[in-house]
């Protein structure tokens, strides 16, 4: 029998079958963690634990979120990669061939590429807390390991990088190029966002919208944004409006590219 | 061996744009056989067999498996085993593991995927990544998908495309130990004599449309009766057999009638006091016959 259990089972079985999802997860650790280090230690090497340019505990949630603020285009990519390699290599066929409802396939290949997303989350908060708590350690800053709220930091960044990976399917659902998909991925996240963030804070009305840019909608869901340092507090959304910023990026994505390409012929 | 399922399209149709691939096919294909689903490249076969597949959608009519739509199948890969032309394999997955992610999502015992790769010859590579799988490997590994759910039919796009001598000949006894097992094996293929020791039934078909239907045999003598006459004056010759009634058509050497004896072409010229100065009946292999149907005799 054709179940959803199965189809779960089967888009699971695709991500860990083939080379990419534990290369990207290297590079991803990889750079996390030097930046996270090496955040910790510019800032440890310029002063003693009381007098650092930032408070300790905003230090501390700095460097920890790192996880998310670096991690998430690899998410992001993640899903895209996994879904445009089903076009690319035309593999669409047999799937719907085993499951011919495609809704199925897609709400399963949603659900399988969210739960690597939480994956690449723990491993992107296990680099920054790890490489980032060690080198304030060596510094004497108090890595705030015992603190509930570094935890809270730690469980949104977790759901933050799923739900990324998740916006990644619904990506390459409607971008079925996986190119196209790429250069999106990357122009928007490393330059586009950016600049519309801080172009958003330049009048009243502009940063009210700026705040629901998945960029700043995940900020506010994981509760920090490298944007404090570059000025005045930016106005954020509530943490779990944030979270619901991105899942609802993700569903329209996804409804449009059910349209789009999902439910065409498979030629 | 459960009874056998039947194949039908009725009336099956598909527009591209203003191009109709498809248009009004209606046969059926029965269990038991072998059937060769023939036509030249671009007849609309493939995306016959993509409708059928629930890939594509047709425009209008339908194609089912005893009733059922492909998509309303409850284990629609331990019913219907296909393998389409396109190589539909992920480069850096292994064999085993690409068949294990349908077997999973299809609730296949995953036992099945040794045994198919056994099967079709692949038992030793199935650890190995498909992107460094030659062409008759792959076209192997696409049977091995088609027989992962044990299915009771098999949908076949030109599965000999890409296989050595080798694998033919143990491609053909495989198709027909298949048919004999009582299940329905639909092939298709752009080539007559790539399938004529396959198959038991042909459907032909050309610009989408059906041209033909039935046995390998009515396919022999549907054909065989064509002479080549000649005459000094051919256009003489020729007006003198289209007012008996022949369809006459030029050719290098001569005039090909259709449909003719010898011995009547003969004596038409002769009560037509025209001289004949060549005259021979004209066997017709399968292949010609075939070709002639489809529309794409060249010169004789």
């Amino acid at each position: 029998m054709s179940s959803f259990g199965g189809a779960l089972s089967s888009e699971v079985t695709k991500i860990t079958s083939t080379r990419l999802w534990w290369i990207l997860a290297i590079i991803m650790v990889a750079y996390i963690a030097v930046c996270a280090g090496g955040l910790a230690a510019l800032f440890g090497s310029l002063g003693t634990p009381t007098s650092t340019p930032l408070a300790n505990d905003a230090l501390v949630r700095l460097v920890y979120s790192f996880g998310p603020s670096l991690g998430y285009v690899f998410a992001v990519l993640l899903g895209a990669l996994a879904t445009t390699n089903e076009f690319r290599h035309q593999t669409l066929t047999p799937t719907f061939l085993a499951t011919p409802r495609r809704g199925r396939v897609l709400v399963a290949k949603l659900l399988a590429l969210t739960g690597a997303g939480a994956l690449y989350g723990v491993l992107a908060l296990v680099a920054s807390v790890g490489a980032g708590g060690a080198v304030l350690a060596i510094f004497g800053i108090d890595p705030l390991l015992a603190d509930p709220a570094t935890w809270q930091l730690i469980g949104r960044s977790i759901i933050a990088m799923a739900l990324w990976s998740t916006i990644g399917v619904a990506l390459g659902v409607l971008v079925p190029s996986q190119v196209a998909a790429i250069v999106i991925v990357l122009a928007f996240t490393q330059f586009v966002e950016p600049l519309l963030r801080l172009a958003s804070g330049i009048t009243d009305w502009t940063a009210q919208v700026g705040r629901f840019l998945p960029g700043a909608a995940s900020d506010a869901l994981v509760g920090q944004s490298a944007y404090q340092l570059a000025g005045a507090d930016p106005l954020m959304l509530e943490w779990w409006q944030g979270g619901l910023v991105l899942l609802g990026i993700a569903v329209l994505v996804s409804v449009l590219g059910w349209f789009t390409s999902w439910r065409r012929d498979v030629t | 061996m459960t009874t056998g399922v039947t194949i039908e399209f009725t009336s099956l149709t598909k527009t591209f744009g203003q191009v109709q691939a498809v248009s009004d096919l209606s046969f059926t294909v029965e269990p038991g056989q072998v059937t060769g689903f023939l036509g030249p490249n671009g007849a609309g076969k493939t995306t016959t067999l993509r409708m059928l597949l629930g890939l594509v959608r047709p425009t209008s009519g339908s194609a089912t498996f005893g009733g059922t739509a492909y998509r309303d199948l409850p284990s629609p890969l331990a019913t219907v085993g296909s393998a389409l032309e396109a190589a539909s394999f992920h480069p850096g997955r292994s064999a085993a593991n690409h068949l294990r992610t349908y077997a999973q999502a299809a609730g296949i015992d995953r036992e099945r995927v040794q045994l198919v790769l056994h099967r079709v010859g692949l038992g030793a590579y199935g650890d190995r990544r498909v992107g460094g799988y030659s062409l008759g490997m792959r076209q192997r590994l696409g049977l091995a998908f088609a027989l992962l759910g044990d299915p009771r039919v098999l949908v076949l796009d030109e599965p000999i495309n890409g296989l050595d001598p080798e694998g033919i000949k143990w491609i053909r006894l495989l198709l027909r130990e298949l048919a004999d097992e009582g299940r329905t094996v639909l092939i298709s293929s752009h080539l007559l004599s790539e399938v004529q020791q396959s198959v038991d039934e042909v459907v032909i078909v050309s610009h989408g449309k059906l041209i033909h239907r039935g046995s390998l045999a009515s396919l022999d003598q549907s054909e065989q009766k064509q002479v080549i006459v000649d005459a000094t004056d051919r256009q003489v010759l020729a007006a003198a057999l289209e007012a008996a009634g022949y369809t006459v058509s030029p050719l290098r050497g001569g005039v090909l009638v259709a449909d003719a004896e010898a011995a009547e072409v003969g004596r038409i010229a002769f009560a037509a006091g025209i001289a004949v100065t060549a005259l021979s009946q004209k066997r017709v292999g399968l292949e010609e016959s075939f070709l002639h149907l489809v529309g794409e005799e060249g010169a004789l």
